[in-house]
C-alpha cells in the first residue's frame, strides 16, 4: 500500500490527509500484480527478520509477533465477519416483518419476537398475537375484508419501494463498488488484478447496510455472495494493519482467500464448506497453509455468529433441519430427474442473464439504474404479494419446504388427511393421502416457481448488492417439493406397482419430501455455479444428515453433467467474462497447436518492438519513448544492433525513478544518460550527470524461445502467475507476450471476439 | 508490526475514519450484550401438541429451565386423563429456546442510527454542498477519459511537497475532495462507462 513516511519535514498527525505519495513497488489501479515479485519480497522480509531474531530478545519477540501475525489477522477477521453476519441476519429480519406490520410493544421486535411471550398463539395460527399489527389494523383499525388487504398490499408496495430507492441511492451516491455479487471481481482480484477501492471501507459500510434494504425489500436476491464480499473486505481492512499483509500484494490475496471462506462460513453455517468453496471457487493460489489459516477464520465466524444467535435457537441458519428419515435406492430416479431439471435450468438462468445484462451493459437500458431497481422492485412486490409463497421472505420459504410434515405442522403444505386413531411418535408419520390444502399449495408453488425463475434473471447484475444462492436454491427447493409430493402420493394410491412395493409398504413412512426439496436446492444450485463438492458439503452442513450426502451427490453431478453440456462456464465466469477482466482461468484447458511465434508482438507489418538500451539513451529520449507509448514495461538490451536481452524495467518505476531524480539528484537534466548497467560508463569531464537505475531493472525476465507451444506459455502464465513474457531467438529479443495476449489469442480460438478484454 | 498499526490510524483520510468508528462502535456495544444475564424474557421451553382425538392443537409456553423441558412439566392443564397422558406426551414436541433482546434492541437501533446517518450525509452532498461550496476557477476540467494518471504526473511537476495547506479545515477539506474524486471515479466506471459490474 502507501508509506508515507518519506515525506521531508514533520511527520506529524496532520500528514495523514495530505495526498499519499506513491511508492515504487506499488500497482497502478486496473494492472495485475508480479506474483514473483511479491513472492520474493516476502522472502527477503523474512530471512531478514530471522537473521535480525538472533541479535537481542526484542528482535526474538518481534520475530515471533511477526509469525503470528496471520494468525490475529485471521482471528479479527472471524470476529468482524462473524458479527456483521449477526447484524445482516436480525435486521434483515425486523425489516422484512416492516413491511407487513409492526409490533407496539418494542418497534425493534420482528413478528416472531413480538410474539414470543405472547399466550395468544394457538395451534392453527402461530403468528397471532395482540401486540402485533399489520399496517391495515394500526391505520384503519380492521384486520380482515377487502379494504384491508389492499391497504396492507399498497403499504408493502411502499415499503419495498422505499427501501430499494433507499439502496441504490446510497450505493450510487457513496460506494459504486458496492453493486452486484462481489465474486466475479474477487475472482479476479485474487488471480493477481488490483481494483482499488474495491475492497475499501466504504464499500464495506455501504454493502453492509443495503444488502439489509434489498433483502428486506423482497427483491429476488440472497445475501451470500454479497457476504464474500463483505468478509474479504474485513480481510483487506485488517490485514493494512499489518506491514507484513499490508506492503505484500501476494501475501495480502492469501488472508483474502480465507476471508472468502469466512464470509461462505457465516452466510450457511457451513465452515467446511466455506474452506473449500473458497478453494474451488474463489481462490487462485491456495497453498496448504491457506487452508490451515481459512479453517479457523471460517470457524472462529461461525462461532461468533453463533454467539449473537440471531435465530433465537443457537442455529447459524434459518433453514437448518434435522430429520434422518432414510432414502430408498428407488428414489435416486427421481434424483436424477431433479438434477437435470437442475442443470437445464442453470443453463437457462445463465444464458438469460448474461443476454439481459449484456443489453443493460451495451444499450440505453443502463442509462437509468435507479429506475430499473425500482421498476423491478415494484413488479416483483406487486406480483407476489397474492401468493402466500412468495410474500414471505426466500429464506423462510427454503425454511419450509425443507421441513418434513410431522403431526406438528400446520401450514398449508401440510394438510394431509390423518387417520384419527393414530398414536405415532411424531417422527414417524406415515405417508398420508393429500388434502385439499396439499392440493391449493402446489399450484401456488408452481406458480411461484414460474414467477422466481422469470424475476430472477432480471435481478442478477442490478446495481444494488445481490446474490444468487438463495434464489436458486429456492427454485430447486420448490420443483423438488412438488417432486415430492408427487412421488408421495403416487407411492400411497399406487403402492401395489412394482417398483413400490419392495420398499413402501402401506403404513411406512416411505417419501420424504423434504428431502426432494433440498435435492432440488443443491441440483440448481450447482447447475448454475457450477460447484461440485463444496457445494454437497455445504448442504449436508445445512441439514446434518451424512445420509443424505448420496443423493445430494447423484443430484449435484447430474446438473453438472447437464450443464456442462451446453456451456462450460458458471455464472461467476460469464460474468467475468461479460465484463472483460483479464483472469486466466486454471479450469481452462488449452488444446490447440499455436506457437509462441503466433501470439508475440510486435505481429509482422507492426511497428518494432519499443526498447531500452542500456547506456545509450538520454533521459529526455525515455521520456519521450514513455510519453508515446502506453505499454506497461519495457525491455531493456545491449544496444539497438546486437538486441541482446539484460532485463526487463517497468513503466511505473521509470517514471517515480525519474520524477526522483529530477527532483533530488543534482545534476540530471534531460541531457543525463540512462545506464542500466552496474558501472557508469566513461564520460568526458564536461557531460551531465549519468542516471543510474539499475535497481529498478528486473534482471530475470521470463523468456521463452519463438517455437515454444502456446500450450507450455499458456501453463507458464498460470503457474507462475506472469504478467508478460519475452520471446527470443538465438538469443536476441523477438517480441513480448503479455497476459492480455494470451487472453485475446484464447479468445480468438474459441471463436469469441478478442477485442472484449478490457484491462491492461 | 504495532508501530504499523499507529501510522494505521493515522494515515487514514477523514473519510475513512467515519466507517472506522462506526465498526469499532459497533464492536464495543456489541460486547456487554454478549454477557448480559438472562432476563425472564428471554428464555421458554415451547411444547407444541397436536390435535388428539377430540382435543384441539394446542402451543404451551413456559419459563423453565432446559432439564425441566419436557412435557409434563410444561403442559399444564393436562388436557388428558391421568392414563392418557403418556401417549398425550408422546406427540408433543417440546424445544427449549432462548434469545437475547438486549442484542436485538442494540442491534436494531445501531444500525438504525446508522442509516439515518448516512441519510444525511447523502442529503447533504447532494443538495446542500453544491450550493455552498464556492466555484473554484483554478480547479482542473474534468479529464476526458484518455487522461492516464501516468502522464499526468510525468507533465506536473510535483505539487504536494510545496503547495501544502496549513490548516486543518483546509485538510480536512482536501481529504474529502479527494475521496468525492475516488468517489466520482467509481461512479464513472460502473454506472456510466459499465466497464465494471455489468
Amino acid at each position: 500500500m502507501v508509506n508515507a513516511g518519506d515525506m521531508n519535514g514533520s511527520g506529524n498527525l496532520m500528514d495523514f490527509l495530505d495526498e499519499p505519495f506513491p511508492d515504487v513497488g506499488t500497482y497502478e489501479d486496473f494492472h495485475t500484480i508480479d506474483w514473483l515479485r511479491e513472492k520474493s519480497r516476502d522472502t527477503d522480509r523474512h530471512r531478514k527478520i530471522t537473521s535480525k531474531s538472533k541479535e537481542s530478545i526484542w528482535e526474538f519477540i518481534k520475530s515471533l509477533l511477526d509469525a503470528w501475525s496471520g494468525w490475529v489477522v485471521m482471528l479479527l477477521i472471524g470476529l468482524l465477519a462473524g458479527t456483521l453476519a449477526g447484524v445482516i441476519d436480525l435486521a434483515v429480519d425486523w425489516m422484512t416483518d416492516l413491511k407487513e406490520g409492526v409490533c407496539l410493544s418494542a418497534f425493534w421486535y420482528s413478528h416472531e419476537q413480538c410474539c414470543w411471550t405472547s399466550n395468544e398463539t394457538t395451534f392453527d395460527d402461530r403468528d397471532k398475537c395482540p401486540q402485533w399489527q399489520k399496517w391495515s389494523e394500526l391505520l384503519v383499525g380492521q384486520s380482515e375484508g377487502a379494504s384491508a388487504y389492499i391497504l396492507n398490499y399498497f403499504l408493502y408496495i411502499m415499503w419495498a419501494l422505499c427501501f430499494a430507492f433507499l439502496a441504490v441511492s446510497l450505493v450510487r451516491v457513496f460506494a459504486p463498488y458496492a453493486c452486484g455479487s462481489g465474486i466475479p471481481e474477487i475472482k479476479t482480484i485474487l488471480s493477481g488484478f488490483i481494483i482499488r477501492g474495491y475492497l475499501g471501507k466504504w464499500t464495506l459500510l455501504i454493502k453492509t447496510v443495503t444488502l439489509v434494504l434489498v433483502v428486506s425489500s423482497g427483491l429476488s436476491l440472497g445475501k451470500e455472495g454479497p457476504l464474500v464480499h463483505v468478509a474479504c473486505c474485513c480481510g483487506n481492512f485488517f490485514s493494512s494493519l499489518f506491514s507484513k499483509y499490508s506492503k505484500n500484494e501476494g501475501k495480502r490475496r492469501e488472508v483474502l482467500s480465507a476471508a472468502a471462506a469466512a464470509g461462505v462460513s457465516v452466510a450457511f453455517g457451513a465452515p467446511i464448506g466455506g474452506v473449500l468453496f473458497s478453494l474451488e471457487e474463489v481462490s487462485y493460489y491456495f497453498p496448504l497453509k491457506t487452508l490451515w489459516r481459512s479453517f479457523f477464520a471460517a470457524l472462529v465466524a461461525a462461532f461468533t455468529l453463533r454467539s449473537i444467535n440471531p435465530f433465537g435457537n443457537s442455529r447459524l441458519v434459518l433453514f437448518y433441519v434435522e430429520y434422518h428419515t432414510p432414502w430408498y435406492m428407488a428414489e435416486l430416479f427421481p434424483f436424477i430427474l431433479l438434477g437435470v431439471f437442475g442443470g437445464l435450468w442453470g443453463t437457462l438462468f445463465i444464458r438469460c442473464n448474461i443476454a439481459w445484462c449484456r443489453r443493460r451493459k451495451t444499450t440505453r437500458l443502463g442509462k437509468y439504474p435507479v429506475l430499473e431497481v425500482i421498476v423491478i422492485t415494484a413488479i416483483t412486490a406487486i406480483i407476489a404479494y397474492p401468493n402466500p409463497y412468495t410474500r414471505r421472505s426466500t429464506s423462510e420459504l427454503i425454511s419450509e419446504l425443507f421441513n418434513d410434515c410431522g403431526a406438528l405442522e400446520s401450514s398449508q403444505l401440510c394438510d394431509y388427511i390423518n387417520d384419527p386413531n393414530m398414536t405415532r411418535p411424531v417422527d414417524d408419520i406415515p405417508d398420508r393421502p393429500a388434502g385439499p390444502g396439499v392440493y391449493s399449495a402446489m399450484w401456488q408453488l408452481a406458480l411461484a416457481l414460474v414467477f422466481k425463475i422469470v424475476i430472477t434473471i432480471f435481478t442478477f447484475g442490478m446495481k444494488i448488492p445481490s446474490g444468487l444462492f438463495i434464489p436458486s436454491m429456492a427454485v430447486g427447493a420448490m420443483a423438488g417439493r412438488m417432486v415430492g409430493i408427487g412421488v408421495e402420493q403416487l407411492a400411497y394410491h399406487h403402492h401395489d406397482w412394482i417398483i413400490f412395493r419392495n420398499w413402501c409398504r402401506p403404513g411406512a413412512d416411505c417419501v420424504t419430501p423434504g428431502l426432494y426439496a433440498m435435492v432440488g436446492a443443491a441440483a440448481c444450485l450447482g447447475g448454475v455455479t457450477r460447484m461440485t463438492v463444496s457445494l454437497v458439503v455445504i448442504m449436508f452442513e445445512l441439514t446434518g444428515g451424512l445420509e443424505y450426502i448420496v443423493p445430494l451427490m447423484a443430484a449435484a453431478v447430474t446438473s453438472k453433467w447437464v450443464a456442462d453440456a451446453f456451456g462450460k462456464e458458471g455464472i461467476y465466469e460469464a460474468h467475468i467474462h461479460l465484463n472483460g477482466y483479464p483472469f486466466l482461468d486454471v479450469k481452462d484447458e488449452f488444446t490447440h497447436r499455436t506457437l509462441a511465434t503466433d501470439v508475440m508482438r510486435p505481429r509482422r507489418g507492426e511497428a518494432p518492438l519499443s526498447v531500452l538500451t542500456q547506456d545509450s539513451m538520454t533521459v529526455e529520449d525515455v521520456e519521450t519513448l514513455i510519453k508515446e507509448t502506453d505499454y506497461n514495461g519495457f525491455p531493456v538490451v545491449v544496444s539497438k544492433d546486437s538486441e541482446r536481452l539484460i532485463g526487463f524495467a517497468q513503466r511505473r518505476e521509470l517514471i517515480l525513478a525519474i520524477k526522483n531524480a529530477r527532483q533530488r539528484q543534482d545534476g540530471v537534466v534531460s541531457n543525463s544518460i540512462v545506464y542500466f548497467t552496474e558501472d557508469p560508463p566513461e564520460l568526458p569531464p564536461n557531460s551531465p550527470h549519468p542516471l543510474k537505475l539499475r535497481r529498478i531493472l528486473n534482471l530475470s525476465p521470463f523468456t521463452v524461445t519463438d517455437h515454444t507451444p502456446m500450450e507450455t506459455v499458456v501453463d507458464i502464465f498460470r503457474k507462475l502467475g506472469l504478467r508478460q513474457c519475452l520471446v527470443t531467438r538465438s538469443g536476441r529479443l523477438l517480441g513480448i507476450i503479455t497476459k492480455k495476449d494470451v487472453l485475446r489469442h484464447m479468445a480468438q480460438m474459441a471463436n469469441q471476439d478478442p477485442e472484449s478484454i478490457m484491462f491492461n | 508490526l504495532f508501530p504499523q498499526a499507529h501510522r494505521m490510524f493515522a494515515r487514514s483520510s477523514r473519510n475513512s475514519v467515519s466507517p472506522v468508528l462506526l465498526l469499532v462502535l459497533l464492536g464495543c456495544v456489541l460486547c456487554p450484550p454478549a454477557q448480559a444475564s438472562k432476563s425472564s424474557e428471554d428464555i421458554r421451553c415451547k411444547c407444541i401438541c397436536p390435535p388428539y382425538r377430540n382435543i384441539s392443537g394446542h402451543i404451551y409456553n413456559k419459563n423453565v429451565s432446559q432439564k425441566d423441558c419436557n412435557c409434563l412439566h410444561v403442559v399444564e392443564p393436562m388436557p388428558v386423563p391421568g392414563n392418557d397422558v403418556e401417549a398425550y406426551c408422546l406427540l408433543c414436541e417440546c424445544k427449549y429456546e432462548e434469545r437475547s433482546t438486549t442484542t436485538i434492541k442494540v442491534i436494531i437501533i445501531i444500525y438504525l442510527s446508522v442509516v439515518g446517518a448516512l441519510l444525511l450525509y447523502m442529503a447533504f452532498l447532494v443538495l446542500v454542498d453544491p450550493l455552498i461550496r464556492k466555484p473554484d476557477p483554478y480547479t482542473q476540467p474534468l479529464h476526458n477519459e484518455e487522461d492516464t494518471e501516468d502522464t499526468r504526473s510525468l507533465a506536473t511537476v510535483p505539487t504536494l511537497a510545496g503547495a501544502r495547506a496549513n490548516t486543518v479545515l483546509e485538510r480536512v477539506e482536501g481529504a474529502q475532495q479527494r475521496w468525492k474524486r475516488q468517489v466520482q471515479e467509481q461512479r464513472k466506471t460502473v454506472f456510466d462507462r459499465h466497464k465494471m459490474l455489468s
